[in-house]
């Protein structure tokens, strides 16, 4: 799993490009405290280039999107591909995270 | 039946999802179904580390799939501590995100994007779950 981060002039863009499960999330985890630390609170994270994400990362986003909200900013996702929504829809996430379809979208939305 | 053993370490829960992927595309499953049956498995095997063995390293999973023109079969099988599935309670999402127990969705998740997730705790033969998934 590869890590990359964009700074944009209201949000973070966070891009992962692999598989998030309980092996790799740990470093997803630690890549957004970072920039929660580092006194930023809107993130879009890009899902175009996830394979797959178990629980184990969608806890991750959930306690990442409980830090951003408690800072007054959020998380938002964008590129999450239709046979991963099921998923995201069982683990609660759709209903606690917005989904945009496109990166302008979910920056503009900040 | 193919079957195979993993250590039961989270490094190796690629190398089991790819094995079932592979299974399941070849049984004629449609991509959404694939992914189901992949994540199915990532969070029983997930769970048998965590909480059957109590951590990595300290036992091995084994794992087998059948396919039919009907469906999917998996078996897996650990020899760690068993557990109670009907004590675990479903998530719940209707409460504000502070609220929100993130955690513990796993056995949930199995149960809805499988048709059939049966628990069987043997004294000293270990514990089998079997899953089926019908097309």
């Amino acid at each position: 799993m590869e890590i990359s981060t964009t700074s944009y002039n209201r949000c973070d863009l966070v891009k992962v490009v692999g598989r998030i499960d309980s092996n790799t999330a740990p470093d997803l985890d630690k890549a957004f405290n970072e920039l929660i630390d580092g006194g930023k609170s809107g993130i879009v994270f890009d899902m175009a280039e996830v394979d797959f994400i178990s629980s184990r990362g969608l806890w991750v986003l959930l306690e990442t999107q409980k830090a951003c909200k408690k800072k007054k900013g959020k998380l938002a996702l964008i590129n999450v591909a239709e046979d991963m929504m099921e998923s995201l829809d069982l683990a609660g996430v759709k209903h606690f995270i917005e989904i945009y379809t496109d990166v302008t979208a979910a920056v503009g939305s900040f | 039946m193919p079957t195979r053993t993993f250590p039961g370490q989270y490094q190796y829960l690629a190398e089991i999802g790819d094995f079932v992927t592979q299974i399941a595309k070849e049984a004629g499953f449609d991509s959404d179904q694939v992914y189901a049956v992949q994540l199915a498995v990532d969070e029983a095997c997930a769970n048998i580390i965590e909480h059957g063995y109590g951590g990595e390293g300290r036992g091995d999973i084994l794992c087998s799939c059948d396919s039919t023109d009907e469906g999917i079969t998996i078996v897996i099988k650990d020899w760690g501590q068993r557990f109670a599935p009907d004590e675990v309670p479903e998530p719940d999402y209707d409460v504000p995100l502070e609220k929100l127990q993130s955690r513990g969705a796993g056995l949930f998740l199995m149960s809805k994007l499988m048709d059939d997730v049966d628990f069987e705790f043997g004294d000293s033969d270990g514990n089998t779950l079997i899953m089926t998934k019908r097309k």
